[in-house]
């Protein structure tokens, strides 16, 4: 049990308190109140068991192909995973499937141990807390740079309040903050589409993280970028690792290399490798580059 | 053969022979007419002519055919009781058929409408005994709207005489027609029966008729009579089955040589071409010039018109297509809101451009002989040959677009053009000039659904636009880039129509067959053979 | 420093009423009440059909211009709400119709001796203003949400919007729908026991028509101007990311595309009683396609270009139709190709082009 846990609990218990009118302690144990930290609240991800993602014997077939094979995978809180694969492997299909965009014909899809995944719309998803970056830099190109990171920010979705909603202060100082963090500072009134390659990917990876994701599904982010932003992003993402939980899908071999051994972690990273709709093998970056069988269909090529 | 004069008088005399039989099946009358029943027919008040009439009808020969022949072209007159036929200035006595002086006193006898219609029953009972085998059918045919018992003896006649065993229950029936208004109770109840047995349309409403209740009391025979129509009804049903099966077929195979052309221009490119109706409209256009060009300039040939003009219409329609490809939606690819509107615009150019050119009234295109008319397969169920001609048609063109597609280079090309573009260009293919052909293509099976079009509708410089939302609707359910969903869809949404028409009427049927295609597009966005993909675009 | 300039200037849009928008306000609110009075009658309804057409043509680009979708069967809105009102107006002709009957002509000549459920109320303004914002609305609210729900877009969901208002056009054409049939209603006599074949009224409606377009624009102005404008924006860009960021988009489309149908019906129901007859024509696909492009022709996601473009296609029209009748569907058709090939932004997007030369060759 990790101390935010019971602080989270604590509050828990003090919102109950105050909602139902008790004083007393209402449940009771050899004189010590009952925990209320591992009440499992319906829409926020519970994390109690250590994994933010379990994805299980997922299968997607097209037309008879599939794309993904009886796919399983264990992501842990805090983790940054490296996942790499052969074009057709079924990355992208995959965190179409996380993030609800198709629906696989078996298996299953946890966030934390209580959301179901392949019950939620996208939408829902993404309001539990799964971000996702595109493989190709999907931003609002007719809307400013300011504009943008505003509609990502984390608040209420819902029409009535976007009706009527206005900027507070703490969100315009995230919104600073997010824009000096992807250095894109001086460009607030930039519209978006007139961004280069690689600042368009440095926004989204922004909007991501004005969503304040729990969990951020990564699609080739460095793909386009000039070898300095790659350094850059690869300093980002090793920031991130341990406030929020990475899956990372990647071509670059060295941008892998940098994340697997850049960052504060004692922790030997764990990098999947996905071939033909699921996996085929997991380990270190040494221990997967060793593997015969990745050598043969991936790295050997 | 070598023609041996055995075998040529075995010839002669087989020809003596089918001689003395035709001359055997005239109408061989014993007795002449005699002068009293002559002076009946033609002389005192109508009642007792048209009894007269009707009762030397029972009782038919030569001369009296040739009074009534001369009765309804008003070439008789009569003097002191003689009856005369008077033909080329010539008289000659109507009893005896010899020639005579036609007397100085002689007037013209006044025929009224209720003689006239008279005379007509007459002679149509006469020529039941023709030895014309389709004068005899005429006359069945022009009984049945009539029959009374009078015509009774004759037709007992004609039966016994009769050979044609189709004609001969037609006979049966046409007396039991006329038996069901008989006096006689027994001679109803058993007309009845034979009657059940028909499948005609008119059988039953002669039937009906006789139920009401001021043309039969008698419950017996009423419910002889509804059981017997029941009978019928079960019989039409089938025709009525069939009919709607083949409307719904032949209304299918022209939604489906629409849609064809749209199969290729948005199904496969992508294109949402508004003008799509416009260019079936040119296509039909053209038609019709090439008819009047025939009727001008080839009479002879008018008949062979329609062939003519189909590699014309593809022409014309393709070449069009190909223009507006080169000039508008060239640049619009990848855009198919803009394309929308524009080939809307389009659409509106084309529309006023026949107004201006042909005038806003429809135009006439007339079928060919060999188009006209229809094949009867049952007694309330006829095949139009322009329906059938089209139904096989639309095949046809479905043949020639898979093959194209399918086994052809420039289909080859064409999808790869349509599947990726850049790499389609890159191995060497001229991906500009591909789309012009696609399009050209697609624009020219439209003008070959606007020229079968013409054969079944009408001309219009508005024919395009009533055809557009059926035919969207047709690419839309079928599920874009596929041939057979087009197909399927097209003939589904053709039967379903026309079954939806006659249960609901026409209007009712169009407003639920697309509140259905709108439900289902919500149910299945990519129609009824959908690919399933992965997003590649985000 | 330019950070903190950039956001404080982007994070307050410019307001409601910024002072080009007062200027224009102001000549707006003078044309209507200064200048309307002194026209000749053919140009005072003349100008107040414009006017509707120019509100349908802001209702198209909310859903156009603003969140990509376009409807071809927002002509249906427009009659829905042309018919609602007309069920009042016929109910007000009273006994002074051909048949001096209460029930309106059409009825006594199809043989009706009562009126039809769907006529209940009608006598009631108040109850016939409910149904002209509500019958289009609550029709637009249900298609919306199927469609939006298993996801149409593009050019599907124009193609179904067309079927829609054809369906609707076929239904309306028909006798026994009681609205009718191919006549539609006409003959008006008063609308609110007052006389409406009156100088005067006609330059009521035609100010009110104005008022309706001004409140209309301002309305447009703050939903876009709202970070709820923003979204739809985001949705025309790139829906994807707007629902992997959490947004569900379908409450969003639904919500601009219901509003934009209820614009229309106010629209159809001031359009009505000026031109003094509403058919199923109305409903005609073409119609409906129309207004779509009256939308481009101003300039979309803009929201003072549609209704330029509506003056401008509209004001072509009459003058077309009255010099040279053959060629208005060329000028029209050729007005589709060239908007869509030449002028993407419209009028807007030409003059802000020439500024954007003209204060180059200044610098």
């Amino acid at each position: 049990m990790t101390p935010e846990l019971l602080e989270d609990g604590a509050k828990r218990l003090a919102e109950y308190k105050a909602k139902h009118n008790v004083t007393e302690d209402i449940a009771q144990s050899g004189g010590q109140a009952a925990s209320f930290a591992r009440v499992v609240q319906p829409n926020i991800v519970d994390v109690s068991a250590g994994g933010i993602l379990y994805v299980d014997e997922i299968t997607v077939s097209f037309d008879g192909f599939r794309a993904l094979n009886k796919l399983s995978l264990d992501v842990r809180v805090g983790e940054l995973r490296c996942i790499i694969g052969p074009n057709g492997a079924g990355k992208t299909t995959m965190m179409d499937v996380i993030t609800g965009k198709t629906k696989p014909d078996s298996g299953k899809a946890f966030f934390g141990s209580n959301i179901d995944l392949l019950r939620l719309r996208e939408s829902e998803i993404a309001e539990r807390g799964i971000g996702r970056k595109f493989q190709k830099p999907t931003v609002f190109e007719q809307l400013s740079v300011f504009e943008n990171l505003e509609l990502a920010a984390k608040t209420d979705r819902r029409v009535r309040h976007t009706i009527f909603a206005k900027l507070t202060p703490s969100e315009l100082d995230q919104l600073h903050a997010t824009m000096k963090l992807i250095h894109l500072a001086g460009d607030g009134a930039r519209v978006a589409g007139t961004l280069s390659h690689g600042q368009k990917q440095w926004l989204e990876i922004g909007m991501l993280l004005m969503q304040n994701p729990k969990l951020l599904l990564l699609d080739e982010p460095v793909a386009g970028m000039t070898d300095e932003e790659t350094e850059r992003t690869a300093e980002l993402f090793l920031s991130l690792e341990g406030k929020h939980s990475l899956v990372v899908v990647e071509h670059d071999m060295k941008f892998i290399g940098e994340l697997v051994n850049g960052g504060q972690r004692e922790k030997k990273k764990i990098v999947t490798v996905l071939h033909e709709g699921s996996v085929l093998a997991e380990g270190s970056l040494a221990d997967v580059q060793s593997n015969e069988r990745v050598i043969e269909v991936y790295l050997g090529r | 053969m070598l023609l041996t004069p055995d075998i040529i008088g075995a010839m002669k005399r087989f020809k003596h022979l089918l001689l003395i039989s035709f001359f055997a099946s005239m109408p061989q009358f014993n007795w002449a007419i005699t002068a009293d029943v002559v002076k009946a027919i033609t002389t005192g008040e109508n009642d007792d002519r048209i009894n007269a009439l009707t009762k030397a009808v029972g009782t038919p020969d030569d001369a009296l055919a040739r009074l009534i022949d001369a009765m309804i072209d008003d070439a008789v007159k009569i003097a002191d009781g003689r009856a005369f036929i008077v033909r080329n200035g010539k008289a000659i006595d109507a009893v005896t058929g010899v020639e005579v002086a036609l007397p100085s006193n002689a007037e013209d006898i006044v025929n009224n409408n209720r003689v006239r219609s008279e005379l007509d029953n007459a002679k149509a009972a006469l020529s039941l005994l023709s030895p014309n085998e389709s004068a005899r059918e005429a006359a069945i045919k022009a009984l049945k709207d009539n029959a009374d018992e009078t015509k009774l003896p004759l037709i007992d006649k004609a039966l016994a005489k009769e050979t044609n065993a189709e004609l001969k229950a037609k006979l049966q029936q046409l007396r039991a027609a006329m038996l069901v208004a008989s006096s006689d109770k027994a001679k109803r109840l058993e007309a009845i029966a034979a009657l059940a047995g028909s499948g005609e349309p008119g059988v039953k409403s002669l039937l009906q008729e006789r139920l009401q209740p001021s043309a039969e009391s008698d419950p017996e025979v009423r419910a002889a009579l509804a059981s017997a129509i029941k009978a019928i009804d079960g019989k039409l049903v089938w025709g009525e089955r069939l009919g709607v099966i083949f409307s719904g077929a032949s209304l299918g195979s022209i939604l489906l040589l629409v849609a064809l052309g749209l199969a290729i221009t948005y199904g496969l490119m992508g294109v949402i071409n508004m003008a799509h109706g416009e260019l079936m409209m040119i296509g039909a256009y053209t038609t019709y010039v090439v008819q009047n060009l025939f009727r001008q300039h080839l009479p002879s040939a008018f008949d062979f018109y329609i062939i003519a003009s189909i590699p014309i219409a593809f022409a014309v329609s393709a070449l069009v297509g190909a223009a507006l490809e080169r000039t508008v939606i060239r640049w619009l690819y990848g855009r198919p809101l803009e394309t929308l509107l524009a080939t809307w615009g389009i659409s509106l150019m084309l529309i006023q451009l026949m107004r201006s050119t042909f005038g806003a009234q429809n135009v006439p295109v007339e079928n060919p002989s060999w188009l006209s008319g229809g094949f009867p397969i049952m007694s309330n169920l006829i095949l139009p040959y322009n329906r059938i001609a089209i139904i096989g048609f639309a095949f046809f063109v479905l043949l020639l677009v898979y093959l194209l597609i399918n086994k052809t280079r420039l289909g080859l090309f064409v999808r790869g053009v349509t599947q990726n573009r850049t790499m389609a260009s890159c191995m060497g293919v001229n991906t500009a000039r591909i789309d012009t052909y696609a399009f050209a293509l697609g624009a020219g099976i439209a003008g070959l659904a606007g020229c079968a079009l013409s054969q079944v509708g009408n001309v219009g410089p508005d024919l395009g636009q009533s055809y557009i939302v059926d035919s969207f609707m047709v690419v839309v359910l079928g599920g874009v880039g596929q041939l057979a969903g087009t197909v399927y869809a097209a003939l589904g949404l053709g039967v379903l129509n026309k079954f939806l028409e006659g249960w609901t009427g026409a209007v009712l049927a169009k407003i639920i067959v697309l509140v259905f295609i709108v439900i289902f597009i919500q149910r299945r966005p990519q129609g009824i053979f959908a690919l399933k993909g992965r997003s590649a675009e985000a | 420093m330019s950070t903190t300039a950039t956001l404080t200037t982007t994070a307050t849009p410019s307001a409601l009423f910024d002072n080009r928008v007062r200027i224009g306000l102001a000549v707006a609110l003078a044309i209507v009440f200064a200048v309307v009075p002194f026209l000749p009658d053919f140009y005072v309804t003349l100008l107040g059909k414009i006017m509707c057409f120019a509100i349908c043509a802001l209702a198209m680009d909310l859903i156009w211009g603003y969140t990509g979708i376009l409807s071809l069967g927002h002509g249906l809105f427009f009659a829905l709400g042309g018919y609602a009102m007309g069920m009042y107006l016929m109910r007000q002709i009273g006994r002074d119709g051909v048949y001096k009957s209460d029930l309106p002509d059409f009825m006594v000549f199809l043989d009706w001796k009562q009126l039809p459920w769907h006529w209940t109320g009608s006598e009631y303004f108040l109850w016939t203003m409910i149904l002209v914002v509500a019958l289009p609305g609550v029709l637009a609210f249900v298609f919306g949400y199927f469609a939006f729900r298993s996801r149409i877009k593009g050019v599907y969901f124009s193609i179904i919007t067309q079927a829609l208002t054809f369906a609707a056009m076929l239904l309306f054409f028909r006798n026994e729908t009681g609205f009718g049939g191919n006549n539609g209603f006409t003959d008006f006599k008063r609308i609110l026991d007052i006389p409406i074949a009156t100088p005067s009224m006609r330059i009521s409606l035609c100010v009110i028509t104005g008022l309706v377009l001004i409140a209309f624009y301002l309305i447009a102005r703050y939903i876009v101007q709202s970070k709820y404008g923003r979204v739809l924006q985001a949705i025309r860009d790139a829906e994807s990311r707007v629902l992997f960021t959490g947004y569900n988009t379908l409450w969003y489309k639904l919500s601009i595309w219901t509003i934009s149908a209820m614009m229309c019906g106010v629209a159809g129901a001031l359009y009505v009683p000026q031109v003094g007859i509403i058919n199923p024509g109305e409903m005609s696909p073409a119609a409906s396609i129309e207004i779509a492009i009256w939308a481009a022709v101003g300039g979309r996601a803009t929201l003072i270009g549609p209704i330029l473009g509506a003056f401008f296609v509209n004001g072509a029209k009459s003058w077309f139709t009255v010099a040279f009748p053959e060629y208005w569907l060329y000028f029209l058709g050729a007005l589709f190709i060239a908007v869509t090939l030449f002028l993407p932004q419209g009028i807007i997007g030409l003059l802000r082009k020439l500024r954007g030369l003209r204060n180059g060759a200044k610098a």
